[in-house]
């Protein structure tokens, strides 16, 4: 039955209830009896040697129980903070994975390196006891700029590691895409960079540790992505505590866009000083002490290049980026410039040789990770970037240069140059609808009538593959990873017939409480109201990973299908043993399990009566109970594909750039909740596009000083920035997975940048323009205007 | 934050004493400015006098001559007041193109000129229409007024009670807004007074300023024309990682040309 809660119903979001009414439980909502506060004092320096911390005067103050310094973590062992997911470089080269200790140990290494770690009975007390602490630094040298960080004699970041490079990386065949180079007809080039964005998820990052010396025994409150992990890291490798006497709790989280999904210093330093002051510690980020010390995203500085044939075909693909790591490794870092960055360059096109080096190196600013998209919209940016100047020096329609080009439907599972397998996509299809929708053809016109008014028209395109549904362990494993990448799910089946499902993935507001219930209420026959979500605690929890690189539904979501798939298995054997039938002769549909050609049927909820009243089970073969639990690992990534459209007016005079209309047509494999989906693409696409026109973190070059540390300065775009975002599908479903389905959560920001630059470009193309970096500020595009010498006009 | 004091005074008179009474006292307006300060502990005051009781910051009066607004006043009451549309409709374009609807509720003109941010809005009204600022101690012109980036000539535990506003023959402000604050990257306020003309800048300084030059080739002319020659001077404008200091420069010259052009073809005044 497709019971009009299930599968492709847009079901209001369960969770929604408690958040419009205020009622959500966030970790700065929770108060533990005897609960103290904390408070960081975080260096003002990029790059310094602690020569002393006098912490004298601040433990005096009043309420101030300890002042906790690096020197501290030295004493009781306390470990650094670990990197999951380092790369082999070149030459078999090791990643660099210098100690970071969750307070800065004799150097602090970027702005709002936390040095000292304050607890007080008051927030207030703590603060003031903060001031206090008198830190004497010796101010070093900084580098604040991959560009800077590379140069020779530039100063280290670590004194081991002269050179600032973490990791040299490369894939592909070098000697392969040389030769195509040699033999090409055209080669288009370009230099850019990829502005480094700060994730600002609604709600800022807290904690709350708690020791019970009695069971000797944590738990830690966190907002986290991944509250397992949170565990597994921070009690191996940093706190080392046993696994069986550590809880970690992720209770409803306001977002995370990836920067909730590492293990950080916080939660470690309220978990340990807990335990250091025998009382519940906790610690709740502000807004600016989120800019200096969440992981940043993004952050290259690429010179790439492509050969191509008289008539346009992509001959090879040659890329050179450089990466910022920040100041540490973050728990990603090193996988996210190179394993979801180099395997992308291929696009949608059947483009036959591509090499990819990736130098990521350190520098002194806030550690750079995983941030929505994740590399990805990276590549894609370079990409389709590329394939926009390719066009235009060969006289080649954008659209036809990308369909001459593209991955044919008959060629999946298709087999890149750079590792990854396709299993399925119809990015054709997409490009076709969203070519129709945008009246592709009929812009000459448009363009017309902006002229008319003064104003200077563009239309960009992008088209797109992902690769996500994170990961098939064993292939994650090849490339690095240190952990499996598996999902689970449990499916507990009350007395009563109601349904609470245990997921291990998380939700921090993707729908998950309603998508998972509509897969559960699709499976079972029964309304998505009698299935209650659970996720986010390790001790109710089975251990999952958690949600990041749009897994939850393509890996969880299949997971549940499994569990829920057992459920039915067992509910045939309690059937067949009610009905005295042989099981392969019960049938379970519309929430019935009937005897095949027969009308004797029972429904799940009595079935599910009788698995807790086995007054005459044959014990021996047929246990009590209904619930089932099952771990999914994907053989593959999934690979959402798509097609994007923007169209935008540039105001020649001051530069400012109004986005007249955002078109997307994306193959993300079987939808389970359209509203949700689409609110997911469309968060995705506004994140993309402000960093495509607003949003850039800034770093002083020199001094390593940030200088958008706050939203006056750092432009997070607001409602009114944006016009409608109209969101279509074309689906081929996923064929390795239960679902079919590959995932939404990130592919919003993958086109997007490249769609409204290539738009920008096109804008000011008259003017010889091929390129323009990000974001498109007013300023930045009214430089370029006044440059090339066209005369503003007069109103 | 730190700890301080708080008062709500009912009478100016409390409201001095209860000033002078504390050293660090300050007043409070809308505290829409004075409380994030607060926060990240760039102010520390002792003693906090919130102005919201007193009756006498409050109320906006017009006679044929002048627009007088109190203190007091909301940017949201000074952008929906038909007294103030009817005399100055600039003045409202000032006030209802300040921040967002919940800045504008709580936010008010006498705390917004005594912050004197230099990409405020107000500040570039007072100066295009030669205001004058009355304070508990003395009146002031709006030259003598804004001292510099931040800074006032009110003296320790001198208030603005209100501000007088001359009724121009016409006016117009122009906003560009920074993308990120909103606040003023650049704002020109155009205005032809019984004094002449007079174009205030905001934003592009390091405080308020009138641009002599476009003042002079208005007078000549006033028209957009007279000015699409005219290139404004970058000296001494603000670069920072939002716009350069050419850029500043221009747009004043855009604005400036787009103020004269509402004032000439769409409304008067
Ligand atoms: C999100 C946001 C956006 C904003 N956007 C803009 C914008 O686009 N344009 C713009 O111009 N402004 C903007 N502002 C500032 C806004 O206009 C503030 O309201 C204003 O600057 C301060 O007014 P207030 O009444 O809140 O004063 P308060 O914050 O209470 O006080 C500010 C200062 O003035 C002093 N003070 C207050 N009243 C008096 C008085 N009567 N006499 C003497 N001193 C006094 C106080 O002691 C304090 O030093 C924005 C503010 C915010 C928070």
């Amino acid at each position: 039955m497709t019971s009009s809660t299930g599968i492709g119903a847009s079901l209001l979001r369960k969770e929604d209830q408690r958040f419009l009414m205020g009622r959500g439980n966030y970790v700065s909502d929770i108060k533990r009896p005897g609960m103290t506060m904390g408070a960081f004092l975080r260096s003002p320096h990029a790059h310094a040697r602690i020569l002393a911390i006098r912490s004298d005067a601040a433990l005096a103050m009043p309420g101030v129980l300890a002042v906790l310094t690096g020197e501290d973590l030295r004493a009781d062992g306390v470990g650094g903070l670990p990197c999951a997911w380092p790369v082999t470089g070149k030459g078999g080269a090791p990643t660099k994975e210098p100690t970071h200790p969750p307070l800065a140990q004799d150097k602090v290494r970027h702005v709002g390196d936390p040095v000292a770690f304050i607890i007080a009975e008051s927030l207030l007390q703590a603060r003031n006891a903060a001031e206090a602490v008198e830190v004497d630094y010796e101010a070093l040298p900084a580098v604040g700029g991959v560009l800077e960080a590379i140069k020779p004699g530039a100063p280290a970041v670590f004194e081991d590691i002269p050179d600032n490079v973490c990791v040299d990386w490369e894939l592909g065949d070098k000697a392969a895409t040389d030769a195509a180079f040699q033999g090409a007809a055209h080669v288009a080039r370009i230099s850019l960079v990829n502005n480094r964005l700060v994730g600002n998820p609604m709600e800022p990052r807290a904690a709350i540790g708690e020791y019970d010396s009695s069971r000797e025994h944590y738990t830690l409150w966190t907002t986290s992505q991944f509250p397992h992990i949170v565990k597994l890291l921070m009690g191996n490798f940093v706190l080392g505590i046993a696994q069986h006497k550590l809880r970690v709790v992720s209770p409803d989280v306001g977002g995370g866009f990836g920067v909730k999904q590492f293990h950080y210093a916080e939660e470690a330093l309220v978990t340990w000083g807990s335990r250091r002051v025998g009382r519940p510690v906790k610690w709740v980020a502000e807004r600016s002490e989120g800019f200096i010390s969440d992981a940043h995203g993004r952050d290259h500085v690429t010179e790439a290049e492509m050969a191509l044939s008289e008539d346009g075909h992509f001959l090879g693909l040659r890329v050179r980026t450089i990466a910022n790591m920040g100041g540490y490794l973050s728990t990603f870092g090193p996988n996210i410039p190179t394993n979801l960055y180099g395997p992308l360059l291929a696009g949608v096109y059947t483009t036959p040789a591509i090499y990819c080096e990736v130098k990521a190196v350190f520098t002194n600013t806030v550690p750079v990770d995983a941030y929505r998209g994740a590399g990805r919209p990276e590549a894609t940016f370079v990409l389709e970037r590329l394939v926009d100047v390719a066009a235009a020096e060969l006289g080649i329609d954008r659209a036809e240069i990308r369909r001459r080009n593209m991955i044919p439907p008959g060629a999946y599972p298709y087999q890149t140059p750079v590792m990854m397998e396709y299993d399925s996509g119809d990015p054709g299809g997409c490009l076709a609808k969203a070519l129709l929708k945008a009246d592709w053809d009929g812009f000459a016109q448009r363009k017309g009538q902006s002229a008319a008014r003064g104003k200077l028209r563009g239309i960009g395109l992008c088209t797109y593959v992902e690769a996500c549904g994170l990961a098939p362990s064993r292939i994650a494993a090849s490339l690095g990873v240190r952990g499996g990448l598996f999902e689970s799910a449990a499916v507990r089946v009350h007395p009563t017939g109601e349904v609470t499902v245990l997921m291990g993935s998380h939700n921090h507001g993707q729908g998950h409480e309603t998508t998972f219930a509509q897969i559960a209420s699709e499976l079972l026959g029964i309304p998505a109201d009698k299935v209650e979500i659970v996720f986010g605690d390790t001790d109710r929890v089975q251990f999952g990973l958690g949600t990041y690189g749009s897994r939850s539904l393509a890996v969880g979501g299949s997971a549940l299908v499994k569990a829920t798939n057992k459920v039915i298995t067992k509910g045939k054997k309690i059937a067949a043993h009610m009905f005295e039938a042989a099981e392969a002769d019960i049938e379970f549909k519309d929430g019935s399990f009937t005897v095949a050609g027969t009308d004797r049927h029972k429904p799940f909820a009595e079935i599910a009566l009788s698995a807790h009243f086995p007054v005459n089970f044959p014990l021996e073969t047929l246990e009590p109970g209904l619930e089932e639990q099952a771990f999914y690992d994907p053989v593959n990534f999934t690979f959402p594909c798509g097609a994007h459209i923007a169209e935008l007016e540039i105001d020649p005079e001051t530069g400012t750039v109004e986005l007249l209309s955002y078109i997307a047509v994306d193959d993300i494999g079987t939808v389970i909740n359209p509203m949700i989906v689409e609110g997911q693409i469309v968060g995705g696409i506004v994140q993309g596009i402000g960093q495509a026109l607003y949003e850039d973190c800034i770093y002083d070059q020199e001094s390593g000083q940030l200088l958008s540390g706050s939203f006056m300065d750092y432009c997070l775009p607001r409602a009114d920035n944006f016009p409608l975002i109209s969101v279509e599908t074309n689906i081929t479903a996923c064929t390795h997975n239960p679902l079919g389905s590959k995932g939404c959560g990130e592919l919003g920001t993958i086109g997007s940048p490249a769609t409204v630059i290539n738009a920008v470009v096109d804008a000011l193309s008259h003017l010889g323009v091929n390129h323009v970096d990000m974001p498109a500020t007013p300023n930045r595009l009214w430089r370029i205007i006044a440059n090339a010498g066209a005369a503003p006009v007069v109103p | 934050m730190r700890t301080f004091e708080y008062l709500r005074p009912a009478t100016l008179q409390e409201a001095l004493g209860s000033l002078s009474g504390l050293a660090n006292s300050k007043p409070m307006a809308g505290g829409m400015t004075l409380i994030p300060a607060m926060k990240m502990r760039l102010s520390t005051p002792a003693r906090l006098v919130d102005l919201g009781g007193l009756e006498e910051l409050r109320g906006i009066r017009v006679d044929a001559a002048a627009v007088t607004v109190g203190a007091s006043s909301t940017h949201e009451s000074v952008a929906n007041s038909a007294l103030v549309r009817a005399a100055i409709p600039a003045l409202c374009e000032v006030a209802g193109g300040i921040g967002d609807p919940q800045v504008r509720n709580r936010g008010t003109l006498g705390g917004s000129i005594a912050n004197n941010d230099p990409a405020a809005d107000y500040p570039a009204a007072l100066l295009g229409l030669d205001a004058q600022v009355l304070t508990t101690r003395r009146t002031l012109s709006a030259a003598e007024f804004f001292v510099g980036l931040f800074d006032t000539a009110l003296g320790d535990g001198e208030l603005i009670t209100a501000v007088r506003f001359p009724v121009p023959a016409a006016a117009a402000y122009e906003k560009f807004k920074s993308p990120a604050s909103r606040y003023a990257m650049v704002g020109v306020f155009a205005a032809r007074t019984a004094g002449g003309v007079r174009v205030a800048v905001t934003g592009a300084g390091a405080g308020v300023f009138r641009a002599g030059v476009i003042e002079a080739a208005l007078e000549e002319k006033f028209s957009v024309d007279a000015l699409t020659s005219l290139r404004f001077p970058s000296d001494g404008l603000n670069t920072d990682i939002h716009a350069d200091a050419q850029y500043c420069a221009h747009l004043v010259g855009v604005l400036a040309r787009r103020a004269v052009a509402r004032i000439l073809y769409v409304g008067r005044r």
